[in-house]
């Protein structure tokens, strides 16, 4: 027996003992297994040039795809405003669902709420679950505002979140005056991605247009200030305050919409805030009188920033601003926006990540990279990666358009270091395992499902995305501003130094290569 | 903390009935009166505990409950290794599954296995307006084009499936046919049937009966010989390897484990259950229908046993070696005594530290009351628990064998009460799922996940019963516990609510 109360051993170690093993192997003759020879066979098979082209050939199949579904994005941008708790319409598990990925990725509580529509709700629509959900809601959790949006079961029936919210109020669910916007976020279009866009536009225009007929449409009046949307955003917590940081460096009076840098971050101390921080209503309202309104990520507001431009304002958009250029390019259209000058500390933070890129770029400079990820992150760490002198060999976006397609074919086709590097729009991790097998690549950069990629092909991971369940607090830590950059480079260099190291480490073989300097 | 200890059972029988009456205020009236009914203070001596279950949960109130599908993929049919599981319907319910149930197994994923890996048909607008079944067709071509190595496949059903009438049915037939009688079954678990994960649990096993049982007799399998000690381990998902070390002390005591139902199990092991001798049933929730069905169709008796804590195990090994000969018998002690050392050392180590603390429990399945046993063989008392998912049955049975008088009962417990009543008795440690922890840990309350095990475990045997302890104890009496004060703030508010 292994186990012992004063080493306890656990599943690292329990089943790796005899008695265990023996077990394993006297289980097999009831499995039914495949013949091992055939099992290597087909393993070997699977990393060939002519199973990547059976792959590649699919069209119907999914396996692995680094995307989720629209709720999820509109319950991460919902829960960004002051005092609102997500409300979603239809099937109750997709909402523990969409908590608990989230509180698996920042570990931190997820607040939100179902209509818990079942099978009569099917056949007769969910009206009654929303007339008193939103009164249970309300009474319970005192929000300030119900941000409402659709499962696809919702979405297939048809329920009309307009007409259900006005019935709602009108039996008294919630005061007339009391916001409940809305957005309809069908799981069978688009991503989360899609879903946070959606979302945010409903509670943009919730606030900009009339409140669904309850209020006069706001009148803008120009200010100076600066909206800003971080988007769908796995460093939300880090990104967030280090842009606010940057704006009140430079003295922009400014709004982030859907500030969730707060509630994904609160402190262990004795009281559980179920709303914390988030952009004030009022806020959201008189965003409408911004100068203009800068997304961080293109492909996160394809349809909020159509929107504000619509009422105005000028809009900017970047595609997840990491490094040098991007963060540069970010700060001047600040400047140029709002008339501020830039800050020699700023000038400073920015030769600090150049004076750190040419201490260590012998180490990144024609090292092969593979991303995956978000439209916009995959843009922004390729561009990163190009101006470091490393190669984007792939970058696959699973929920990236034919329009990100050719946005990244320009941006690689703009940089000698972008020569041969593919963009892979609506493809899996298990296209991506069949990219690493055939054409190799020395990294590859991704979120915590990159591990099997890892283990199957050997490349080493580095943990940049979203969901990352496996390693903890990076949330915490921004990507963007020149802050950021150098965070970033600090991982990919970190990675590469511990494999230098694991590549060395044998005594009497290789070690002489084991340098204490690198 | 722990201010339930120092009361009488009639106090805390009061107080615990206050505490009721309280949360039900939040309430508008009809939603107050609905929720009553699942809330109650359990009374000695009663065949349940008062409470209703399996009833659809209120629109708006938090329920920590899932559905159907999360019932059959996430829990009965994912784990079983050599076939693939398609999440058939948009891509999020595939997505946020994918792993993260711990479901041990051992084989080389992606060519014979594909527990961890997400096959989903990943609906579009145009598969909801004209229907799935071609696409349904296509990849179910896919799959046996490029996994050629898997032994089956099943389709689990998303929202959308049932709402746009797809035929997933006449697609399996067909396809099975057309690959030569393939295993290829089809499950009804669309999310918005039923009220939880439970009627998808009932849906699986349906589909077991009527796709793979109801196959065998024509292929005659299985193919080893069997003998008068052949049991199945039903309803243990393997979760950190429970299964295996369940397996190991069966196995011991001269029985021969010939399935697991599912934890790593195979769809050999499946088809060759109708040969075994006994089904031992540890999630009563999740297997009791398939149980009932082979005691009905093929004559098997099942037996529930609980491998939570020294005492249940004991209890337990004697209870299935009751339905063997004196050998079994016999070696069934012989591996209580062997462990005997191990559960002294643990209990000696571990008790001292977990001596009258005090737990609240919200958990699915089994775990609200076989987990009682191991917190009682730590010197611990439970002084609150309820269901995710339970029916009355389960209720009797946590009144029957598991519960103290006085304790507090929550159904389908949403995030307010759950809250709530945590507030009030202030616990030692509150064991729930992911959803709970980080509000429960803020709140500056010790927290183990009782789902995923914290990603620790096996808890399950006796090998799994020192890791518990190692975990309460670590939970408990983590230092970090004392820190959540600024010490230039004042008074904690446990100190408050014990002055009051």
């Amino acid at each position: 027996m292994a186990q012992s109360a004063e080493h306890v051993l656990d599943h690292l170690e329990l089943f790796r003992g005899p008695e265990y093993q023996q077990m394993l192997a006297k289980k097999k003759i009831f499995e039914n297994p495949r013949d091992p020879a055939e099992v290597e066979r087909i393993k070997e098979w699977t990393k060939t040039a002519e199973y990547r082209e059976k792959n590649f050939a699919r069209e119907a199949l999914a396996v692995n795809p680094a995307k989720a579904c629209q709720p999820l994005g509109a319950v991460f941008a919902s829960v960004g405003f002051e005092g609102t708790l997500p409300f979603v319409h239809g099937s109750q598990g997709c909402v523990a669902y969409y908590r608990s990925h989230l509180s698996r990725h920042f570990k931190e509580p997820s607040s939100c709420v179902s209509s818990s529509m079942t099978e009569d709700a099917a056949v007769f629509g969910g009206l009654n679950n929303m007339i008193d959900g939103l009164a249970n809601s309300y009474n319970m959790y005192k929000p300030k505002m119900i941000a409402v949006s659709t499962t696809c079961m919702a979405e297939v029936i048809g329920d009309d979140l307009n007409a259900f919210i006005k019935t709602s109020k009108e039996k008294g669910s919630v005061p007339a005056d009391f916001d409940v916007p809305f957005a309809h976020t069908p799981a069978f279009v688009g991503s989360h991605v899609t879903g946070y866009d959606n979302a945010l536009k409903g509670i943009l225009e919730h606030f900009w247009d009339g409140k669904a007929g309850i209020a006069p449409k706001l009148e803008r009046k120009q200010n100076g200030a600066i909206n800003i949307i971080g988007g769908f955003d796995g460093y939300t917590v880090g990104n967030l305050r280090e842009i606010k940081r940057i704006l009140a460096l430079m003295g922009i009076q400014h709004t982030i919409l859907a500030d969730n840098s707060e509630v994904f971050d609160t402190p262990t101390d004795g009281e559980f805030r179920m709303y914390d921080g988030g952009t004030t209503l009022e806020d959201a309202a008189n965003a409408v009188h911004a100068k203009a309104t800068i997304s961080m990520q293109q492909w996160c507001t394809e349809k909020t920033l159509p929107f504000v431009a619509e009422h105005g304002q000028d809009v900017v958009s970047f595609n997840y601003p990491v490094g040098l250029s991007a963060t540069d390019d970010f700060i001047v259209a600040l400047s140029r926006i709002s008339g501020k000058d830039i800050p020699e500390q700023l000038a400073r933070e920015r030769g600090r990540l150049v004076d750190a890129i040419a201490d260590s770029s012998a180490h990144i400079h024609g090292k092969k990279f593979a991303i995956y990820g978000d439209p916009d992150l995959c843009y922004g760490l390729a561009a990163f990666l190009l101006e470091l002198g490393a190669e984007p060999t792939h970058v696959l976006s699973t929920n990236g358009s034919k329009a990100w397609h050719e946005k990244m074919q320009v941006l690689l086709a703009s940089s000698p270091f972008g020569q041969g590097c593919q963009a892979y729009p609506g493809r899996d991790l298990w296209h991506m395992r069949s990219l690493l097998f055939t054409e190799p690549v020395d990294f590859l950069i991704g979120n915590t499902y990159g591990k099997y990629l890892e283990r199957d092909t050997g490349t080493p991971l580095i943990r940049i995305g979203f969901p990352v369940f496996d390693r903890h607090h990076h949330h915490r830590s921004p990507l963007w501003g020149y802050q950021g950059g150098l965070n970033v480079l600090v991982k990919i260099l970190d990675k590469i130094f511990d494999e230098m190291d694991k590549k060395t480490n044998v005594l009497g073989k290789t070690d002489y290569s084991f340098d204490i300097i690198r | 903390m722990s201010l339930a200890t120092t009361q009488s059972t009639a106090e805390i029988r009061a107080r615990n009935k206050e505490l009721i009456e309280e949360v039900l205020k939040v309430y508008p009236e009809k939603t107050a009166k609905r929720r009553a009914k699942h809330l109650n203070v359990h009374q000695a001596g009663k065949s349940d505990c008062g409470v209703k279950s399996n009833i659809k949960s209120i629109p708006g109130v938090m329920t920590i409950r899932g559905c159907a599908y999360a019932g059959s993929k996430g829990v009965v049919w994912g784990p079983i290794k050599d076939m693939v599981h398609i999440s058939h319907g948009p891509v999020g319910c595939g997505q946020y599954s994918w792993g993260s149930r711990r479901n041990y197994y051992v084989g080389t994923t992606g060519i014979d296995s594909f527990v961890t890996l997400q096959f989903t048909s990943d609906f579009q607008e145009k598969d909801i307006v004209f229907g799935g079944d071609k696409k349904l067709v296509k990849i179910l071509d896919e799959i046996q084009e490029l996994f050629p190595l898997n032994n089956g496949i099943t389709i689990q059903s998303e929202c959308p499936i049932g709402l746009i009438g797809d035929d997933i049915e006449a697609v399996s037939r067909a396809k099975s046919k057309e690959y030569g009688g393939k295993t290829i079954v089809p499950v009804r678990c669309e999310g918005f049937r039923g009220v939880s994960q439970s009627l998808g649990h009932h849906i699986a096993n349906d589909a077991v009966r009527d796709w793979i049982f109801d196959k065998l007799e024509s292929d005659g399998k299985p193919t080893f010989e069997p003998t008068p000690y052949d049991v199945a381990i039903i309803g243990d998902y393997n979760i950190g390897g429970d299964a295996w070390s369940s397996r190991i002390l069966l196995e011991e005591m001269g029985l021969r484990v010939i399935a697991q139902w599912s934890g790593d199990g195979s769809l050999a092991e499946l088809e060759a259950t109708p040969k075994a001798k006994l089904n031992i049933l540890h999630c009563y929730r999740s297997m009791n229908y398939i149980s009932r069905h082979m005691e009905e169709k093929f004559g098997i008796p099942w037996c529930e046993y609980n491998f939570f804590g020294p005492s249940k195990i004991a209890e337990s090994l004697r209870k299935i070696a009751g339905y063997f000969d004196n050998k079994i018998k016999e070696s069934a002690e012989r591996v209580i005594e062997k462990y005997q050392p191990l559960v002294n050392a643990v209990i000696a180590k571990y008790r001292p530290r977990l001596e009258g603390k005090t737990v609240m429990l919200y958990v699915g399945g089994l775990r609200p009351r076989h987990v009682i046993g191991a917190y009682e063989d730590l010197g611990m008392e439970v002084i609150g628990t309820g269901y995710e998912f339970g029916h009355n049955d389960d209720y009797q049975r946590t009144a029957q064998h598991y519960v103290k008088d006085s304790t507090l009962i929550y159904d389908d417990v949403n995030g307010y009460e759950f809250e709530h009543f945590v507030e009030k008795l202030q616990p030692d440690l509150v064991g729930s799922g992911i959803k709970e922890k980080y509000v429960f840990q803020k709140m500056g309350v010790p927290f183990r996940q009782m789902h995923s095990w914290d990603y620790s475990g096996p808890y399950h045997g006796y090998d799994g019963f020192a890791i518990f302890a190692r975990d309460m104890d670590m939970a408990i009496n983590s230092p970090v516990w004392k820190k959540t004060k600024a010490p230039w703030k004042e008074a904690s508010r446990a100190k408050l609510l014990a002055a009051e």
